[in-house]
């Protein structure tokens, strides 16, 4: 039993390194203070800036990321299920979506400037189109590697082409679409940080991280920088309690 | 599995029937006329005919790669046949209910529906309304004395007991017969001592005709009525060898001098049919 506890606190072991390396590497001056302030001139920068600009930033930029996920589930996900639910339909498509796919989204901005001009629809549409190709094509392989037997127990148990697709190929393909889901929300989070940066942004996080460092203030760059980390970490963290919760069966 | 056939149940189709290897007497329940089937360049059946007694359980045995499975999904539709028929009563397949258990359960149940709601899913594609659903697979299990905890998942389950859902699953809509593809093979072997005796069960409780595909002789001879003997392809009918040893049989039946001559027997025919390729 403690040593069950004891293995539960082996994540923690490497948060309290770091920060036990930050707070000597700080209060020794190894390192300039500029560039590296201390962990609690940091945290005391969140903890304000949360409760103010930062706060604002940090939820312009959920919001958006949201969005963008949004938007690419309600397009990727029933479109993933009519490609993957023909293997024809998606050879052929396949090409397109792979070279899409890896085509670097951020490539995408100047022409969704062009299309959407300077505001929040190019940053979510943008997000929104790398995030959907991730979903897509993840999907698309759930319904596509459904269990053959399964399929088959289904049809023989009476069920109509529509009743296997809902009953069977749309179960089946769930953990796949969950992990494309996890890997779209951090790409769209990616982006939108990114956009938020250079694309004539005024709020969120990635406007405040580089707002900070032009006004070289480092505290409240790495407080910013250490909220799109929670962000980030969190968007995870609540796909992979969803996918536990609802898709029960997913690895078993 | 169209409940369309019912009506037609009381003037089944007259069946003339050639010669076939079957069932001295009785009216059969299944007879297949003619069936033919090759894969690229192996003729795996040619003109083959069989009856299926009424009631009985059959077990096919053979040589590997025989088309033992392919007789079994043949029948049940699940594979086109080149050629020939197969009819139940007269019926086509489409017009019956059948069941059907997969020998890979695993791949074969739905991991998302709890066990009960495995078992009731045909009778949801019957369009049965929920509470008779619910009632019919109730009376199921508790007609088969088989003690599950449905609620459980079917990964929450071992080997054994998700067979055993997949059989009631197959069983719950009442079915006229019953096809099993090798379903203890991915048993280990004390689950699937445990198996056979349940299945022997549900046999003798629900009477209905059932065809077994096994791999193992033992079982194929303990559990059936009837062993049907196949030859390598194209497949003959080697033996339809009955089983004379009654039911409820047990582990002292195994070592019964009839049932270990029948089971010598088989073993004569299968053997014989092994060399001459």
């Amino acid at each position: 039993m403690s040593a069950r506890r004891y293995e539960a606190l082996l994540p923690m072991i490497g948060v309290a390194a770091l920060f036990a390396i930050w707070f000597v590497a700080t209060a020794r001056q190894w390192v300039d203070p500029v560039l590296l302030p201390s962990p609690a001139s940091t945290f005391k920068a969140l903890w304000s800036g949360m409760h103010g600009p930062l706060g604002f930033d940090f939820v312009k930029t959920v919001y958006r990321t949201a969005a963008a996920t949004l938007i690419a589930a309600v397009i990727a996900i029933p479109l993933g299920i009519l490609l993957g639910s023909s293997e024809k339909v998606y050879r052929s498509l396949e090409f397109v979506i792979d070279f899409f796919r890896s085509t670097p989204a951020s490539a995408m901005f100047p022409l969704f400037l062009v299309l959407f001009g300077v505001g929040d629809e190019t940053k979510i549409s943008v997000a929104a189109f790398g995030a959907i190709l991730v979903i897509l094509f993840n999907v698309a392989y759930g319904v596509m590697n459904a269990r053959k037997t399964r399929l088959l127990a289904a049809k023989v148990m009476g069920a109509s082409r529509l009743r296997v697709l809902f009953d069977v190929m749309l179960l089946e393909s769930m953990p796949q679409t969950f992990v494309g889901l996890r890997n779209g929300v951090s790409l769209a989070l990616v982006i939108i940080v990114v956009a938020e940066m250079f694309i004539g942004s005024q709020d969120g996080l990635g406007h405040s991280v580089f707002e900070a460092q032009q006004l070289f203030d480092m505290p409240r760059m790495y407080a910013a920088i250490f909220a799109a980390g929670v962000l980030g970490y969190g968007l995870n963290l609540m796909f992979l309690l969803v996918e536990r919760r609802f898709v029960h069966w997913s690895g078993k | 599995m169209s409940m369309a056939g019912q009506a037609l149940r009381q003037t089944p189709a007259a069946v003339e029937s050639p010669s076939a290897v079957g069932t001295g007497g009785r009216r059969p329940h299944v007879t297949i006329r003619g069936l033919s089937k090759r894969f690229d360049n192996a003729v795996i059946y040619d003109k083959f005919n069989l009856d299926i007694p009424r009631g009985e359980l059959i077990s096919v045995f053979g040589p590997n790669g025989c088309g033992k499975s392919t007789l079994i999904n043949m029948i049940a539709g699940l594979m086109p046949m080149d050629a020939g028929e197969v009819l139940f009563d007269g019926m086509h397949i489409g017009d019956i209910k059948f069941g059907y258990v997969f020998q890979n359960y695993r791949e074969a149940l739905f991991p998302w529906l709890r066990a009960f709601d495995n078992i009731a899913y045909p009778l949801k594609m019957m369009k049965v309304p929920p509470a008779e659903r619910r009632a019919r697979t109730e009376a199921l299990v508790a007609r088969l004395g088989i003690k599950l905890d449905l609620n459980l998942y079917p990964y929450q389950m071992s080997g054994g007991q998700q067979q055993l859902v997949s059989i009631m699953r197959a069983l719950v809509v009442e079915p006229e017969i019953l096809f099993l593809d090798e379903p203890f093979s991915a048993l280990d072997y004390e689950m699937t001592l445990f198996m056979r005796e349940q299945l022997q069960r549900v046999f003798i409780e629900s009477g209905t005709t059932m065809v077994l595909v096994s791999h193992d002789l033992e079982e194929a001879v303990y559990l059936a009525d009837r062993v049907l003997l196949l030859s390598r392809h194209p497949a003959r009918v080697a033996d339809f060898k009955a089983v004379a040893a009654a039911r409820p049989r047990s582990v002292a039946t195994l070592s019964d001098p009839d049932f270990v001559q029948t089971k010598a027997h088989c073993l004569d025919v299968f053997q014989r049919e092994v060399r001459r390729s």
